[in-house]
């Protein structure tokens, strides 16, 4: 009969940090979210590797972009500037201007193409040679092949130096060979958006499946909602587990997209070695880095959040006890 | 404790639920609220839990105004107040224990405050022996001791129960009123709408009864 006299007596709370209190619940509706993705565990692998590919995508092609974009750096350092001279610079004048550009700011390399150099090569790689034999002495003029250094071979830059170049007397014109380099940027650029129009669809994509996945969990957990509403549970409270099955579905999604990019560069590093071995080049893939791969994951997380959060916005005032 | 002035109660599509009712409920009384089926009983305590809001009037419960509670503030005012409802309304995926103690987890308290709580209130409904079983292994009456025991493990001062004994027979019946009248020596305000006439008069508690919406006979004034 007087089991029940204790009630007028508080019970003495136990003294313990609220923020502490605060962490530990959290880290249990965080691990009890964890077990319910894990009572599931198909339909959480689904959702995971949905999400996974989705991000994949964007991920592996903005990663190709960046390697091809290193190597139209590696380009980009190749552009020259081609001095046409005046025809009748003499053999000695060439090689004065030649010192001369040598000494010159923002001039890395200078190559020296004599007239009957010129000749030379034009006879071997023109296929004209016997046109030439008809003319009466070397209509080419000598020319200096200009290397700008690594400050100065940006298409702005290179021309800058093209224009100072220009102005040099004895110089009839000047030629910078960039139009290639502007393409190719062109097109980077185009790819570039490209790939962000892809990965802002894609995310829209992550954030519906997040969005569909927690309203239909919201659906299942309809009679604990209602209880929990019942008994005086904050609207915080009833969030919560949904905001931390948001986040683990971001988890392991940016963790599934990750290892997925991983193995398809894996897949391509060795055709690639071989074709680049095929053109003489060192080029590589480069693989993922550590700090791409966090953005990745976090995006992911913040994806996987906000789905999380607009799917309780929406529904969770829709239920509610009667 | 519970205070209601000339409150109504229309739903919308026109029903009126309860109609210019006015009563007032001292704290620590135990009080019945009877009358046919569809008379407002139900309408009535759902305005103290605010599951409902009146349409006009004022309810005041333990000196709050529940007409200008904000929305954000219903979960607090909802610990205060704890439910019975006849259909129990537990949660089938849970053990008797965690069904018992989701009031007090939701309120934030630690683990072992929680289970010392929980097993003390099992204890006096007498279920302590089944605080690992789930409630669909248990008996109607015993799922109501569990909805009981989670309507009352947060102490809360003010008590209600929808038909609590409307699905029991009349042995289990009075078992629940027992436990009823002990919460109720040890101060807590309970407000019980039932039906069940004979319980009532065997009981001789003040009785409030509702017809179409209105109060219509008040034994305790």
């Amino acid at each position: 009969m007087n089991q029940l006299a204790d009630r007028g007596r508080p019970i003495p709370p136990r003294r313990r940090p609220r923020f502490r209190i605060w962490l530990l619940r959290h880290a249990q509706v965080a691990l009890a979210s964890l077990g319910r993705l894990a009572r599931s565990p198909l339909s959480s692998l689904m959702t995971i590797l949905v999400i996974g590919i989705a991000l994949s995508l964007p991920t592996g092609l903005h990663l190709l972009l960046k390697n091809v974009q290193q190597l139209g750096g590696t380009w980009d350092g190749a552009a020259s500037i081609s001095l046409y001279l005046m025809q009748d610079v003499d053999q000695k004048e060439v090689g004065q201007l030649a010192e001369r550009l040598r000494s010159m700011r923002g001039v890395d390399e200078i190559r020296v193409i004599s007239r009957d150099q010129a000749l030379n090569e034009f006879r071997q790689l023109s296929g004209f040679s016997g046109a030439l034999e008809a003319l009466e002495g070397n209509p080419l003029p000598a020319v200096l092949v200009v290397k700008p250094d690594a400050d100065h071979s940006s298409p702005a830059s290179a021309k800058a130096l093209l224009n100072q170049l220009q102005a040099l007397d004895r110089v009839e014109f000047g030629q910078l060979d960039l139009q290639w380099v502007r393409r190719f940027q062109a097109i980077t650029e185009i790819a570039r958006r490209a790939v962000l129009v892809l990965a802002s669809l894609l995310a829209a994509a992550v954030l519906l499946i997040v969005v569909n996945t927690i309203r239909l969990e919201i659906q299942n957990r309809h009679a604990e909602i209602e209880v929990t509403k019942l008994i005086g549970g904050t609207d915080a409270f009833i969030r919560r587990p949904f905001l931390y099955l948001g986040i683990w579905y971001g988890l392991f999604g940016g963790i599934a997209a990750g290892l997925l990019v991983g193995l398809s560069l894996w897949l391509l590093k060795s055709p690639v070695a071989r074709l680049s071995g095929l053109y003489n080049s060192d080029f590589g893939l480069t693989s993922m880095d550590l700090a791409s791969l966090a953005s990745l994951i976090a995006i992911s997380v913040l994806l996987g959040l906000c789905g999380a959060w607009l799917a309780v916005a929406r529904h969770l005032n829709d239920i509610e006890p009667s | 404790m519970i205070h209601f002035d000339n409150v109504s109660k229309r739903y919308p599509g026109g029903h009126q639920g309860l109609s210019d009712v006015s009563l007032h409920i001292e704290a620590g009384e135990m009080v019945f609220l009877t009358g046919h089926s569809g008379a407002g009983k139900s309408t009535l305590l759902k305005l103290i839990g605010l599951l409902e809001r009146s349409t006009r009037g004022q309810v005041r419960v333990g000196g709050r105004n529940l007409t200008r509670l904000k929305r954000r503030q219903i979960p607090y005012h909802r610990r205060e107040v704890g439910m019975i409802f006849q259909d129990h309304r537990l949660l089938y995926d849970r053990t008797v224990f965690d069904n018992v103690a989701m009031p007090l987890v939701v309120a934030g308290l630690s683990h072992g405050e929680v289970s010392r709580r929980v097993r003390a209130v099992l204890d006096k409904v007498g279920l302590l022996s089944k605080e690992k079983l789930y409630p669909i292994t248990l008996s109607g009456g015993e799922q109501q001791r569990v909805g009981i025991a989670r309507a009352v493990v947060s102490k809360p001062p003010v008590v209600l129960a929808d038909e609590p004994t409307g699905n029991l027979d009349p042995d289990l019946s009075r078992d629940i009123m027992v436990l009823f009248e002990r919460f109720n020596q040890v101060g807590v305000t309970l407000l019980i709408a039932t039906h069940d006439l004979e319980l009532i008069s065997r009981l001789k508690k003040r009785t409030l009864i509702l017809e179409q919406g209105r109060l219509v006979k008040d034994s305790g004034h």
